[in-house]
C-alpha cells in the first residue's frame, strides 16, 4: 500500500522558497504568475492494513510541524 | 555542578560549547550521544548545541528532536534542570515541543552569518540574570532557518508572561517581534538564535556571552 503526504506551509506563513521561485518564473519571462508557494510531497510504502489513525499520526509526529505545516494524505492501492 | 552537551550527527558547535560551560563551572560537561537514553543522574545544565544535526533533513531540527536522548532532556527539564539550546538547538527544542513556535527560513532566504545587535529583554531570567534589561549586547549568529514563528496569540502571551529573553535590535531574519530567544513557561529552558559561546574570550573580539554562563552557575549555586 502506498501513500503520499503533501505538506504545504499554512496559509500566513511566510514562504521565501516560493517567492524565489516566483521571481525566477519571472525572470524566465513568465507572467501571469500570482503567487507561489513550494512544500514537500512525501511516498509511504505501507504494510498492507497500515490503519489511517497511523498514517495520521505520522504526519502529526514527524511529517509535518503542525505549528507552521497542514498536511493532505492520498491513498494509493 | 554537572552539566552534559548533546552531540548529534552533525553538531559542529558541541564543542565551543562544551569549552563554555567548562569556563563557567570548572569542570567539563559530559559529552552525550544522542542515542543514548540517559543523561548523568542530577543533572543541572544542558546545552543542545548549534550545527546541522542529521543534515537538517525533514526540517531544522526535526530528527534531532525525536532522537532518543530528547527524552532524557525533556525528563530533566520537568525536574528544573536548565535548558540551553542555541542556533539548531532552539530548533530542536521548538520541534520537541519543550518551546513554543518555530524556525522558519530566514525571510531574505539568505544564510546570515555575522554578528548581530541585541536587547536583553528580560533580564530575570537565570539565563539573562547578569544583564541588565534593555542592555544592547552583540552576539554571533549564523543560521538560514532562524525567523521565528509563532501565532498572534502564543507571541501576545510570550510577550506578556515575560518570556521573550532577546529581541534583534537589527533586522537579521524576519523573526516575529524581532524575537531572538523565548523562554519556557518555567524560565528553566532557553531557545536563542544567536552564539554566547563564541563570544566569551577577548581573542574572540568580544566578552558579551560571558555573563549568560556565569549567570547560569550563579543561579545553580544559589539553588544548592
Amino acid at each position: 500500500m502506498k501513500a503520499r503526504i503533501f505538506v504545504t506551509l499554512k496559509g500566513g506563513v511566510l514562504d521565501p522558497q516560493g517567492r524565489a521561485i516566483h521571481h525566477a518564473l519571472e525572470g524566465l519571462g513568465f507572467g501571469g504568475v500570482n503567487d507561489v508557494r513550494a512544500g514537500k510531497l512525501i511516498e509511504l510504502d505501507l504494510a498492507d492494513g497500515t490503519s489511517d489513525e497511523d498514517i495520521d499520526a505520522m504526519c502529526r509526529k514527524l511529517l509535518a510541524n503542525t505549528v507552521i505545516e497542514n498536511y493532505r494524505i492520498e491513498k494509493a492501492a | 555542578m554537572k552539566s552534559a552537551v548533546i552531540v548529534f550527527p552533525g553538531s559542529n558547535c558541541d564543542r565551543d560549547l562544551a569549552v563554555a560551560f567548562e569556563a563557567a563551572t570548572g569542570s567539563k560537561p559530559a559529552m552525550v550521544w544522542h542515542r543514548d537514553t540517559e543523561l548523568p543522574d542530577d543533572i543541572d545544565l544542558i546545552g543542545v548545541p548549534g550545527g546541522f544535526s542529521y543534515g537538517d533533513y525533514l526540517r531544522s531540527g526535526a530528527m534531532a528532536a525525536r532522537s532518543p536522548v530528547m527524552q532524557a532532556v525533556a525528563r530533566a527539564a520537568d525536574r528544573g534542570a536548565f535548558v540551553l539550546g542555541i542556533c539548531n538547538g532552539f530548533q530542536v527544542l521548538t520541534e520537541s515541543g519543550l518551546l513554543p513556535g518555530a524556525l522558519l527560513r530566514n525571510a531574505g532566504g539568505h544564510f546570515v552569518c555575522r554578528d548581530v545587535a541585541l536587547t536583553v529583554e528580560n533580564a530575570q531570567s537565570a539565563f539573562t540574570s547578569r544583564y541588565a534589561a534593555g542592555e544592547a549586547i552583540r552576539f554571533p549568529v549564523a543560521h538560514h532557518d532562524g525567523n521565528y514563528f509563532a501565532d498572534d496569540a502564543t507571541l501576545d502571551r510570550l510577550e506578556g508572561e515575560g518570556r521573550v529573553a532577546l529581541r534583534y535590535a537589527e533586522s537579521v531574519n524576519g523573526s516575529a517581534r524581532a524575537i531572538a530567544g523565548v523562554l519556557n513557561e518555567a524560565g528553566n529552558v532557553l531557545g536563542m538564535m544567536p552564539h554566547p559561546e563564541r563570544v566569551i574570550e577577548p581573542a574572540h573580539g568580544s566578552t558579551d556571552g560571558q555573563r549568560l554562563f556565569a549567570g547560569l552557575v550563579e543561579g545553580l549555586l544559589a539553588r544548592a
